[in-house]
């Protein structure tokens, strides 16, 4: 398995946090997943094979968790919060205008590669409704005005990374 | 009369400006000092605080604390767990999301009180994936009370040890129902187990007794602990003790997190008075008072019986916006105080709708297990969709109500409930509109609110 040096040391460090190597499962997947995007089927059998198990008990977990995809993504991942606080308030549209700002559907990776928009369900920051996670970061109170402010930034930061 | 003002245990630092979530602005303000002289006392004496205190679990059962606490198998020989629930994910509920970014020491002195009375060695805090940088501010914070003594071998000095991780969840609700959350600890598929026999009190983590808590409730733990539990019992009002943060979302001019003492604030109060009242040229149509699982309440309608108040009885009428905030006082008029999330709807929401997100929800979220809570969750997404997207039929509403009937008490896990309530609930309070929505469907303006 091909990971930066870094991802095999915090392997090795999490699996002793644990009575049973199973248990750390989810963390291994997490790392993987951080590291390279998606995972891979090799991914699952070599995560199998550190934690003394079979293939389908890793793969049952990336099946079950939404987290967790076998495909690679956009750059971005902008995961809008669809709950019923965050709907009220206006998510439905916001997706909309993200979805518009990048010329893509929710789901797919947008023509230019930069972004995945995604629906996911209550983020547990109703009260700032509607609320909008791209990677690690949530944004709060997310009308069309800001979701074209946040999409155009992203747009400047991909000019400038070419 | 007019709304009490709050009064904040748990989020006494929350927003306060200048308030970091290191150790050396926790030690400042008095932290771990409760911690120190809780480990100068025996451990029975503690769990006798948290039982005289009258604290009920803040996750979303509302359990005794102290009860929970005394059922723990301590006879077996095996190693104690604690682990909490830090996966907040009952739509409407957003407060553990602030105590642990902004004030992760609080609740590590709260686990590791809580630890210490019940002679646990491991602990877990199960957080939920969407929040990695709530989980990097977690490590931090455990490596800074490691490095401080507070965490790890020999605690302050003592021969007691015990560890805290961190392990992330990846995204599935299920895992925070405490037995679904144990299976996920041990890295298999979120699935419920059933009860009897998997009690996580004798048979949790890897077999072993496990003590599974809310966030919010070890953060009372600590307070607990720092005034006795006598004195904490005094807060709020009887069989509904201490403070709770009420989570305010929707269709209101100041949603947020407010903290009260337990049934001091009515419905009213909070939504007209501390919340600001509905947007404007707006009223108020419906609220769900305690996370989307809990039952509906339809403003309007009236809650008659006879309730104890001391050790009479007396009769109750009350509308919605009379109703205490609490658990009995919710339970009594059919719902639940639940995980303390409001969610206010106002006169521009069709409820037909309003169903149909909540029941996206839990179709999306059923672990699957159990065929009536899997199908049905199915079913239910499926009519309401059908009938948003134009194809509604005026019986929906009793088709509706016939699936859901059919799924509570019959499954696994308390999931079935939840998933069952909105649609009952719904469907008794709003009949009307479910009949007339296909008609009402025709006429709607294009540009209104869409939330399926
Ligand atoms: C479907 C379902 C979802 C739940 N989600 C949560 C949750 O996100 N957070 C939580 O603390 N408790 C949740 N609970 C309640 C837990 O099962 C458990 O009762 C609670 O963590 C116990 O802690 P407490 O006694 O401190 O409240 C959920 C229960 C069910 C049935
Ligand atoms: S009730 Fe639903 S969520 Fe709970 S175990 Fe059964 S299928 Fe899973
Ligand atoms: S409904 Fe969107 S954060 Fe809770």
């Amino acid at each position: 398995m091909n990971l930066k040096p870094e991802t095999f040391s915090r392997i090795d460090e999490v699996i002793p946090h644990y009575p049973v190597k199973r248990s750390a499962a989810l963390p291994l997947l997490h790392l993987v997943q951080e590291d390279q995007g998606y995972i891979s089927q090799e991914a699952i059998e070599w995560i199998a094979a550190k934690l003394e198990l079979q293939p389908i008990n890793i793969y049952e977990l990336v099946t079950f968790y939404p987290m967790f995809r076998q495909k690679p993504i956009g750059r971005r991942h902008i995961k809008v919060c669809r709950t019923l606080s965050c709907a009220l308030m206006g998510g439905y549209k916001a997706c909309g205008e993200f979805e518009k700002q990048f010329n893509t559907h929710r789901g797919e990776i947008s023509p230019d590669g930069e972004v995945t928009i995604e629906f996911v369900e209550c983020l547990a920051s109703c009260g700032t409704a509607p609320v909008v996670m791209i990677d690690d970061d949530l944004h709060e109170k997310v009308d069309c005005a800001k979701a074209r402010e946040l999409s155009a930034r992203i747009k400047t930061e991909a000019a400038t990374r070419q | 009369m007019s709304a009490p003002s709050q009064r904040r245990l748990i989020f006494q630092h929350i927003d306060e400006p200048g308030y970091t979530n290191d150790l050396a602005c926790y030690l400042k303000h008095g932290g771990y000092e409760v911690m120190k002289r809780a480990f100068a006392r025996k451990p029975e004496e503690l769990i006798d605080e948290v039982k005289k205190s009258g604290l009920r679990g803040r996750g979303g059962a509302g359990f005794p604390c102290g009860v929970k606490w005394t059922l723990v198998d301590r006879k077996s020989g095996k190693p104690i767990y604690l682990v909490v629930n830090a996966d907040e994910s009952e739509p409407g509920t957003f407060k553990d999301r602030y105590i642990i970014h902004q004030d992760p020491h609080q609740m590590i002195e709260g686990i590791m009180i809580s630890c210490h009375a019940n002679n646990v060695k491991q602990a877990y805090i199960y957080i939920r994936g969407e929040f990695p940088g709530g989980a990097r501010i977690l490590e931090k914070a455990i490596a800074e009370a490691r490095a401080a003594n507070f965490v790890g071998p020999n605690i302050l000095g003592t021969n007691y040890s015990c560890e805290i991780y961190v392990h992330r969840g990846a995204g599935a609700y299920i895992c925070g129902e405490e037995t679904g959350l144990i299976e996920s600890l041990e890295g298999k598929r979120a699935y419920p187990r059933i009860k009897p026999p998997y009690f996580p009190a004798v048979l949790g983590l890897d077999q072993c007794p496990t003590i599974v808590n809310n966030v919010e409730t070890l953060c009372h733990v600590k307070h607990i602990v720092g005034m006795g539990g006598e004195a904490y019992s005094k807060i709020g009002t009887p069989n509904n003790t201490g403070t709770r943060i009420l989570c305010v979302s929707g269709q209101v001019q100041r949603p947020g997190y407010y903290e009260y003492e337990v049934g001091k604030i009515t419905m009213g109060q909070l939504l007209n008075e501390v919340c600001g009242g509905p947007l404007p040229g707006r009223t108020f149509k419906a609220v769900i008072p305690g996370g989307s699982s809990a039952k509906i309440l339809r403003f309007g309608e009236r809650f008659k019986g006879k309730r104890k108040v001391g050790a009479e009885m007396v009769d109750y009428d009350w509308g919605v916006e009379d109703v205490p905030m609490d658990f009995d006082s919710l339970g009594m008029i059919g719902t639940m105080g639940g995980s303390g999330g409001v969610i206010v709807m106002d006169d521009s929401v069709n409820m037909v709708e309003a169903l149909g997100n909540i029941n996206e929800f839990y179709a999306h979220e059923s672990c699957g297990q159990c065929t009536p809570c899997r199908e049905g969750s199915l079913w239910m997404k499926k009519i309401t969709g059908r009938m948003v997207h134009g194809e509604g039929r005026s019986e929906d509403g009793a088709l509706l109500k016939n699936v859901a009937d059919q799924i509570a008490g019959r499954t696994i896990c308390a999931f079935g409930e939840a998933c069952a309530w909105p649609t009952q609930s719904f469907v008794l309070k709003f009949g009307d509109e479910f009949k007339a929505y296909p008609e009402a469907k025709k006429n709607a303006p294009a540009d209104s609110l869409k939330l399926v």
